[in-house]
This record gives C-alpha cells, sequence and structure tokens, in this order.
C-alpha cells in the first residue's frame, strides 16, 4: 500500500518544465499515476490537454514511451498496443524481456465521455490489459472550453454560454462511471488528486486487475472553471465533501464506498461559488437552478450510496 | 521451387498470402466484400495454421488505430477494409503513414455511399490516394495473392518503412474463383522473413523509451511532413528490387506498371484494376483488325510512377484514361489528373481524354470498351472530343 515515503522514493515520469497552466490539477494526477505505475509503463494520450502540455516537439514530459495517435481513440490505440505485447511475448520477439508491463490510456472528458466513448466501450468489452483515466475537467478545454458530456448543469461554457436568456448548459452530465460499470471490467473507480493515498491504492488495484479498469478522476481547471490557482486541490476536497464527485470503487461488480462521506455534506453552492463558470447562477432569479443542482447531487449521491450498502 | 496451382477467390488468396506472413496483430471489423478475407484469416487462427492475435474491434476507426498501437509495438500487422470502412478509418490512415508504421491493408474496392452501394469502383482508395501510403493495384486473384506477399517486404524495408494498401476490385476480384499459383508455406516464409522488431523504434523498449505522436507545430511540422515526401520518393528503388526478386522467384513479372501490346500503339488505354483484363481482350480483338492499340496498366499508383508513365505514354497519339472514381467539380478523375500533368511539358505529348465509367459496379463489358475504343480512334483520325467523357451511363 501506498505511503508517502515509499512514493517519494519513486522516479518521477512525468518531468516538469510541461506547458500545463499554473494551477491545472492535471498534471498532479499524472504524475501520481506514474509514480505508482513505475517504469514499466506504456502511456497512450488522446488529444486534448494533458497531451498537449506534455508534448510539444522537441520535447517531451514522459520518461516512459508514449503514443498520441488521435482524439477519440486512445483506447482502441493502447488496446492494440497491449496486444502486440501480448502478441510478441509469446513469439518470444519483446525487444526488452518484461513478464508484465501496464498500459495505460488517458483522456479528457471530451475524448471519454463523448467523442472515444465507441472506442473504450470497445476496448473494455474485449478484455484488454489495461487501465483507462478519464482526467474529468467537464469541458473541451484544449479548445476554448466548450460544453461535454460532462459539463455540469448551470456551468457556462463556450458553446453553451449564460447570456441574457439561456444560463449556460441545460442538461446534467451523464454518468460515465456507471457506464463503465455496466461493461463488467473488473475495477472502476473515482478519484481526485487531492486524495492521493486513495488514488495510489486505486491504481495498484486497477493494474493488479486481470482485465481492464477505468478511472475517472475529477481535474479542475483554472481557465475553464476560472478559480484562484491556489485552490485546485481544495475544490477536490470540497467536490467530494459536497458529495458531487463520491469517491467509490466497484470491484467485480461490487459498490464500495472509498471513504466514509460525512453526516452533514457541504452544500453544493459552496462548491460552486469560487467558479467563475457558476457566477451566473448567483443573481436574482436563478435560484431554481441552484435548487435543481442541489436536488440532482442528493439524488445521485443517494444512488450511490444504495449500490454500496448493497455492496 | 514447385508453386501450387490452385482455385481460390481474390479474398482467399489474400487470407493464404497474410497467413504465410505469419502477422502477430490483425485488428478486424466486417464489411461486404472485404468480410470473407477476414472470415477465411480468421479460419487459419481458429485452426491454429497462423498465431495471430486478432483484436476483434467495434469499427474501423479502431481497426485503423489499434493497427497503429500495435505496429508501434514493433509487431507486424495488417487489418483491411472497403469503402463506407475505408471512410470511416481515413483520419488514423494518415496517422499510420506519419508514424511510418508498416501496416499492410487490403482495400477491397467498393464504392462509397450515398448512396448506399456494395459494388465495386475505385472511389473508397482514391480519396485516400494523398494519405501517404504505398498503393499496389490488382487486376487478377494471382496478383492479389503476389501482391499480399511483397507488401511486407515494401512496407518493412527500412529504406521505406511506410503503409501499403493492396487494392482489389469488390466482388469481381474478392469473389471471383480463379486458378493461381501459390508458393508453398516454406517459400513465401522465405521471402518474406521475419519482422525485424527490433530494427525500429518501439513503445515496448521501456529502457529506451520514446513518445510517438507529439503536437507538432510551425516550426518543425513543415519539416517533418518533407521526410515523409522524401521517404515515399524514395520508396521506388526498393520496390523495384523486391519486385525483381519476386518476380525471378514466382515467374510472374511485376513492375510500376505493365505494358500490354504498346510497342507500336498509337492508341494507349490507361486502367487500373480487373478492367485491364477486360481491355486485354478487346485490345486483342482491334489488333486482329490491324487497329495500332495497347494498354498501360498501373500497378503502383502511389508512388506515381511518373518516369515510365512518361515513357511509356511518350510514343503515342492518343491515351484514353480510365477513372473508375470520380473528384466532383473537379477536372477529370483522379488517373487522368496525374496522367495529363506528368505528360505535360513533354515533347509531342499525346492527346489525353478521361472516361469515368462503372460508377457503383455497373458492369464494363466488352461492348462498352469497344465504344471506348471507337471514339479513341475517331480522335485519332482529327476528331473533336471533350476532355472528361462518361462511359456505360445512361444518359
Ligand atoms: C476528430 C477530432 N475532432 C475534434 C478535435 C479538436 N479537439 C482537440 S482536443 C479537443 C478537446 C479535448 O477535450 P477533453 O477531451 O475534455 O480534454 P481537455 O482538453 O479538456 O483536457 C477537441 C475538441 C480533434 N483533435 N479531433
Ligand atoms: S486549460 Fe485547464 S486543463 Fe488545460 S492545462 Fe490549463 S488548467 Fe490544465
Ligand atoms: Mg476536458
Amino acid at each position: 500500500m501506498a505511503n508517502l515515503q515509499t512514493l517519494s522514493k519513486c522516479e518521477d515520469l512525468l518531468t516538469g518544465g510541461h506547458r500545463a497552466c499554473a494551477g491545472c490539477t492535471g498534471s498532479n494526477i499524472l504524475r501520481q499515476i506514474m509514480l505508482t505505475a513505475g517504469p514499466d509503463t506504456v502511456v497512450g494520450g488522446a488529444t486534448g490537454c494533458m497531451e498537449v502540455v506534455t508534448t510539444i516537439f522537441p520535447y517531451t514530459a514522459w520518461k516512459t514511451p508514449f503514443i498520441h495517435s488521435a482524439f477519440e481513440n486512445c483506447a482502441a490505440t493502447i488496446s492494440g498496443v497491449e496486444t502486440g505485447f501480448r502478441a510478441l511475448k509469446q513469439a518470444g520477439q519483446l525487444p526488452v524481456e518484461r513478464e508484465k508491463m501496464n498500459f495505460i490510456a488517458f483522456g479528457g472528458d471530451g475524448g471519454t465521455y463523448d467523442i472515444g466513448l465507441q472506442s473504450l466501450s470497445g476496448a473494455m468489452e474485449r478484455g484488454h490489459n489495461m487501465l483507462y483515466v478519464c482526467y474529468d475537467n467537464e469541458a473541451y478545454m484544449n479548445t476554448g472550453i466548450q460544453r461535454s458530456g460532462a459539463t455540469p448543469f448551470g456551468a457556462h461554457t463556450s458553446t453553451a454560454p449564460a447570456g441574457k436568456v439561456k444560463q449556460g448548459k441545460e442538461q446534467h452530465r451523464k454518468d460515465l462511471t456507471k457506464i463503465m460499470v455496466a461493461h463488467n471490467i473488473p475495477f472502476v473507480a473515482t478519484a481526485t488528486p487531492f486524495h492521493w493515498k486513495d488514488l495510489a491504492a486505486k491504481v495498484e488495484k486497477a493494474l493488479a486487475a486481470d482485465g481492464p479498469a477505468f478511472l475517472n478522476i475529477l481535474m479542475p481547471c483554472t481557465v475553464g472553471w476560472g478559480f484562484d490557482p491556489a485552490i485546485g486541490m481544495e475544490l477536490c476536497k470540497q467536490a467530494v465533501e459536497a458529495n458531487f464527485w463520491p469517491l467509490f470503487e466497484v470491484e467485480n461488480g461490487h459498490y464500495k464506498m472509498s471513504k466514509k462521506p460525512k453526516e452533514d455534506r457541504t452544500p453544493i453552492v459552496e462548491w460552486l461559488k469560487p467558479q467563475v463558470r457558476f457566477k451566473h447562477l448567483f443573481k436574482p432569479g436563478n435560484e431554481a437552478i441552484l435548487e435543481e443542482i442541489q436536488r440532482w447531487v442528493d439524488d445521485e449521491f443517494t444512488k450511490v450510496q444504495t449500490l454500496c450498502e448493497l455492496g | 521451387m514447385k508453386q501450387l496451382f490452385v482455385g481460390l477467390t481474390g479474398n482467399e488468396a489474400v487470407a493464404t498470402a497474410f497467413k504465410q506472413a505469419r502477422p502477430h496483430v490483425a485488428p478486424a471489423f466486417p464489411i461486404t466484400p472485404q468480410t470473407e478475407m477476414m472470415h477465411k484469416f480468421a479460419d487459419f487462427v481458429a485452426d491454429g495454421e497462423v498465431e495471430t492475435e486478432m483484436i476483434l474491434v467495434e469499427s474501423e476507426h479502431s481497426a485503423m488505430s489499434a493497427a497503429v498501437g500495435a505496429s508501434a509495438t514493433g509487431a507486424r500487422v495488417f487489418t483491411a477494409t472497403s469503402s463506407a470502412g475505408f471512410a470511416l478509418m481515413w483520419e488514423v490512415v494518415y496517422i499510420a503513414a506519419n508514424l511510418r508504421l508498416p501496416i499492410c491493408m487490403p482495400v477491397v474496392n467498393r464504392a462509397l455511399s450515398g448512396n448506399i452501394n456494395i459494388h465495386n469502383d475505385h472511389s473508397d482508395a482514391m480519396g485516400g490516394r494523398d494519405a501517404g501510403w504505398i498503393h499496389l493495384w490488382c487486376e487478377n486473384t494471382q496478383e492479389a495473392y503476389d501482391s499480399a506477399l511483397m507488401c511486407w517486404r515494401i512496407a518493412e524495408h527500412a529504406g521505406v518503412r511506410l503503409p501499403v494498401m493492396i487494392n482489389y476490385d469488390g466482388f469481381i476480384i474478392s469473389h471471383t474463383s480463379e486458378s493461381l499459383n501459390i508458393l508453398p508455406d516454406e517459400d513465401a516464409w522465405k521471402f518474406i522473413g521475419p519482422k525485424d522488431v527490433g530494427a525500429g523504434y518501439s513503445l515496448l523498449d521501456v529502457e529506451n523509451p520514446i513518445t510517438v505522436g507529439p503536437l507538432d507545430l510551425t516550426d518543425y511540422y513543415f519539416e517533418h511532413k518533407t521526410s515523409q515526401i522524401e521517404a515515399i520518393n524514395n520508396s521506388p528503388e526498393h520496390i523495384a528490387a523486391i519486385f525483381k526478386e519476386f518476380s525471378a522467384l514466382s515467374g510472374r513479372t511485376y513492375d510500376f506498371i505493365e505494358e500490354y501490346r504498346t510497342d507500336d500503339a498509337e492508341i494507349i488505354i490507361v486502367a487500373l484494376g480487373s478492367t485491364a483484363g477486360t481491355a486485354k481482350v478487346v485490345i486483342d480483338m482491334y489488333r486482329e483488325k490491324g487497329v495500332k492499340i495497347g494498354l498501360v496498366k498501373i500497378r503502383v499508383f502511389r508512388p506515381f510512377p511518373v518516369d515510365v508513365l512518361r515513357k511509356a505514354l511518350g510514343k503515342a497519339k492518343v491515351v484514353g484514361v480510365m477513372d473508375k472514381s470520380v473528384t466532383f467539380g473537379g477536372f477529370g478523375g483522379p488517373v487522368f489528373n496525374e496522367i495529363r500533368s506528368a505528360m505535360y511539358g513533354t515533347a509531342n505529348p499525346p492527346k489525353i481524354h478521361d472516361w469515368i465509367y462503372g460508377l457503383g459496379g455497373r458492369d464494363t463489358d466488352i461492348a462498352q470498351i469497344e465504344s471506348l475504343i471507337d471514339q479513341l480512334q475517331a480522335i485519332a483520325g482529327g476528331s473533336e472530343a471533350e476532355d472528361i467523357n462518361m462511359l456505360g451511363v445512361r444518359l
């Protein structure tokens, strides 16, 4: 089980000097996952912020092999790499002898909830030994903060903006985590980079699983969400305490809360307030939207809690 | 070497050649008329005749994506497609060439939607003619089989390292049983040889990690494209050597083009694919009547064999190009376009006209080619004609 002492001794496999914005929590996610995964890992990146900021030619922040091909196909690409590994191993033609290697695909919410969902679903159904990580910053950030299937209700984005007659996104986000659970894969979990120990433990389990695993990780984005770059981690913590992003894991179909939820959850407005994308919701007349968000958060949380009680 | 004389469809022949190449990985997704190729190959896998990891993907986009991932490990990889499947994977087709991955892919040529049509024309592959792949075109089952052996040597050659597309006409070749000669497994393997996994970069070499497919902006992208242009432009020398080696081995002559009765020809038809076979028959009929006519069949469309074509067509008075695909709003079909510009500026170039034919699998019979030759004779006799014409359509 990971602790700070062991993690601090692991080699950093994502170097500094990448071009992520100051305060971006994405690079924390990548670094933490790679600390646990270790050097015998091949990484795939879908087009999006994390791929763009880590691989601007002639530089790369990756100290492990890395492949980017396109936006919607990261899962399929890594499924090919994983199959290549098995086939070359079987043929005795591996370039370096390894009994086991890790294959991790990183995609943003756009590349995962939306355009890459088919490719992901196929790869999970086929049962490749791979971990797919969705880093969910709740919009298409790389192209200028457009709405995605992960964007929360009421959030302002550049394609569903708040204006004189519209108040941001008019739909709640889809429940991708449960969609992945429905694939009956060995391991599915939610995480945040603030809960580093929980994240490390989940990565360990995911990589040890016999078959595909999926992690959905909340990733505050200073630019898209509009918050003080200092508070990204605080927003992760609050998202969990407000039950907006419950931490749970589903091992072989069995739900389990990762962290005992607080008796009195933080009201969602506390989480919304520091974020410019929700500013318009605090104008007079938009009270019903805030109420709807709270209702939705509570409903969704109850559903997850019930599943966890069932075990 | 004693070859085996067999009867196979184009799809069966290509599957047989691929079995003999012992690929490591094959992503597959069904589309008519490519399906039977993959069925046959899956049978070989199921019967233990070849150890290939098939990835039964959920789309052609994923087929090409998985092929890219697998090929980047150093594995020998193929997939196959047709028509809409090729269109769906188009984005990644370019990426495969950019990454210099030696993937081989039959495109069993079929019309593009819409309207949806399962029959043969060349719009699918021609839509991807500029994607950076080497294009081989086949006249019959024998050529499809031979191409499916040679493609590995071409794609994986250290001086090439580019993906190769093997085009053969849907149904006309893919589903028609023909007699052909195939190499015994051991001889085919001796010719192709194992994939040299260590020769290039491998994504699995965790001791020497590489980053594949980075963000490439104004400061480097152009240079990278230039090196890709160089790679495909340098490939003919290696393709020629492989053709020569295979010709000697099999007794079947391969080159970038095939010239049929062109020695003294005043009229030359240019075609690719199975139509070349029909054209040969009609040319023989006209030769009997004393008409000086011949055929140039293009075997390698990318890289476009400019020099050999200039030489072959330079002696003719009139050239009739047959295009089995269309460029809407463009100046003729893709083959015509290239031939006309290749001949421009040569001394005494022939008159060159285009005939769009066979779209959506419209049968191209002897009568149609007779009508084409009659028109070409009239042009040779001084008649005016349109640059771009249609053949076999009801107007
Ligand atoms: C097929 C295709 N469509 C659109 C794009 C443009 N595009 C590149 S990145 C991106 C947004 C990525 O969003 P997400 O996956 O959420 O990652 P983020 O940038 O937020 O990290 C888009 C729309 C593309 N590269 N390819
Ligand atoms: S735009 Fe957002 S997600 Fe992208 S690098 Fe900046 S902070 Fe990170
Ligand atoms: Mg995003």
